[in-house]
C-alpha cells in the first residue's frame, strides 16, 4: 500500500514513519507548515528543518503552509493531502497521533472524505515505554519547545537520553506532564534516525524562552556522513 | 487466558499496532493473553482459551465481512465473545444482522438502553465506524447512540458486540467484560 505520513519532524511522526516503512510503502511526507503558534494540530518549532529530513530520509514532501486558524486549517490539511493522492498516489496516511483524539479524529475525517485509509501506529502506546524505544532504536531527538510549567529554557536544545527520560517521568509522577509531550508540553526535533540515510548537524540556532514557554529553532543545519 | 484475535486485513499489517496492541495492553493487566489473526483461529484452538476479544480494524477495512466463512466457530463456540467495531460486525452478519452505512468518527455519547453489566447512564465514546449492525431478533440491545446500535448481546450465548472503541476512552468495559467471564484458576 501506498502510504504518504503526516510529518512534523518530531519523535512521534518520525517513528511513525518507522513502523509504516517497515510494513507498506511509504511514498510521502506531508507537512502542514503553520503560522500560528498556537495551533493545536501542526505547530512546531523547527517546521523548516523538515526539508533536510526528508532529503535525509530520501523521501518527496508535500508542504503546504496554513495561517492556522482553527478548522481552517483542516482544510489546508485536507488540500495537502489530496495533493499527495494526486502525485504520489497515496492510498493512505499515517500519522504518529498517541493520545489525541481531538487530532486523530480530524485526521480520520479527511482520509474517510477523500476515500484514503489511516493508521495510526503509535496510537495509545505507553508513553515512558516509546520514549525508550527512541533510545533503543538510536534515534537522536532534540527537545525543540518546551510549553509548560516547570519546564524552562535549560530543557531547549537538550537530546532525550536515559537520564533526561528519567527527569520527564520525575515531572509526570510530581506535576502531571506527560513524559512524551502529548498535551503539548514539549515539542521535539529528530536529528538523526535509522531510516536518515545522513544526519543532521546544526550549525547556528536560537531559543527563545519566557518562563515556562521557549523554543530552540534551528537556524543552520546541513546534512553530514552517519 | 485470553485470546485477541486480530480482525486487520492481513496479518502482522500496520492496523496491528493501532487495534490489537491498544487492547492487550488492557488485556495484559487481568490475564495472560494471546493474538492470532483471524484466518487463523479454528473452534479446536479456542478450548485453551476462557475469552476471546475481536479486534477493530482501520475505518477503510472490511475484509473480515467479505470472509465470513472463516467465523463458523463463532456459531460453534460457548466462548464469551467481545466484538469490538468490526468484530461487532462481523458477529452480527454471522448471527443474521444487517450491516447499513452510518458514519460516526470521534467521541460520541452512548446511552444504556437496557440494564447490563458493562455499564449504567450513559458514557462518551470514540467510534470509528462507517456501518452500523441493525441486530437481528436473535440480539438484546444494550446501548445505542442517537445514530444506531452501540452495543448488543445474543439472547443465548456470552457473545457481545460494541461498535465503538473501548479501548481509546472506555477500558473498563474492557476489563468488566473479561472480570466477568473469566473462569478463575
Amino acid at each position: 500500500m501506498r502510504l504518504g505520513v503526516l510529518f512534523s519532524g518530531g519523535k512521534d511522526s518520525t517513528l511513525a514513519l518507522h513502523y509504516a516503512k517497515n510494513k507498506e510503502e511509504v511514498v510521502c511526507l506531508i507537512t502542514l507548515v503553520s503560522k500560528n503558534k498556537e495551533s493545536y494540530m501542526f505547530h512546531t518549532p523547527n517546521i523548516d528543518v523538515t526539508h533536510i529530513q526528508a532529503e535525509a530520509l530520501d523521501l518527496p514532501q508535500i508542504a503546504k503552509s496554513t495561517m492556522g486558524e482553527k478548522e481552517k486549517e483542516l482544510l489546508d490539511l485536507k488540500e495537502a493531502i489530496a495533493a499527495a493522492a494526486r502525485k504520489f498516489q497515496i492510498q493512505g496516511v499515517v500519522t504518529g497521533a498517541v493520545e489525541s483524539v481531538y487530532q486523530t479524529e480530524r485526521v480520520q475525517r479527511i482520509c474517510n472524505k477523500l476515500d484514503l485509509w489511516c493508521f495510526n501506529p503509535l496510537w495509545k502506546r505507553d508513553q515512558k515505554a516509546l520514549l525508550e524505544e527512541l533510545l533503543e532504536r538510536r534515534f537522536k531527538v532534540v527537545i525543540s519547545g518546551v510549553f509548560a510549567y516547570p519546564l524552562d529554557e535549560e530543557w531547549l536544545g537538550k537530546q532525550i537520553d536515559a537520564a533526561l527520560i528519567g527527569k520527564l517521568l520525575d515531572l509526570q509522577k510530581n506535576y502531571g506532564i506527560s513524559p512524551s509531550g502529548e498535551g503539548g508540553e514539549i515539542e521535539t526535533t529528530v536529528l538523526d534516525a535509522p531510516l536518515f540515510r545522513k544526519k543532521i548537524e546544526v550549525l547556528d540556532y536560537v531559543t527563545e524562552a519566557r518562563g515556562n514557554s521557549g523554543v530552540f529553532k534551528i537556524t543552520k543545519a546541513r546534512l553530514v556522513e552517519k | 487466558m485470553i485470546l485477541i484475535v486480530d480482525m486487520n486485513w492481513k496479518k502482522s499489517s500496520l492496523g496491528y499496532y493501532e487495534f490489537v496492541l491498544s487492547i492487550a495492553s488492557i488485556a495484559k493487566s487481568l490475564d495472560k493473553y494471546a493474538v492470532k489473526h483471524y484466518l487463523e483461529v479454528t473452534k479446536k484452538e479456542l478450548t485453551q482459551f476462557d475469552v476471546v476479544i475481536l479486534s477493530g480494524t482501520a475505518l477503510k477495512d472490511t475484509a473480515t465481512l467479505s470472509q465470513l466463512e472463516k467465523f463458523k466457530w463463532l456459531k460453534e463456540t460457548d466462548k464469551p465473545v467481545f466484538g469490538i467495531c468490526a468484530g461487532m460486525e462481523t458477529i452480527g452478519m454471522v448471527y443474521g444482522a444487517h450491516l447499513t452505512n452510518c458514519l460516526e468518527i470521534g467521541m460520541t455519547q452512548v446511552n444504556a438502553v437496557k440494564e447490563n453489566p458493562l455499564f449504567s447512564g450513559s458514557l462518551r465514546a470514540y467510534s470509528l465506524h462507517s456501518l452500523c449492525v441493525e441486530p437481528s431478533a436473535e440480539f438484546e440491545v444494550w446501548a445505542e447512540s442517537n445514530k444506531c446500535a452501540q452495543i448488543i448481546k445474543l439472547k443465548k450465548k456470552p457473545i457481545y458486540g460494541l461498535l465503538f472503541h473501548p479501548e481509546v476512552r472506555n477500558p473498563e468495559l474492557i476489563k468488566r467484560f473479561i472480570q466477568l467471564n473469566k473462569t478463575d484458576p
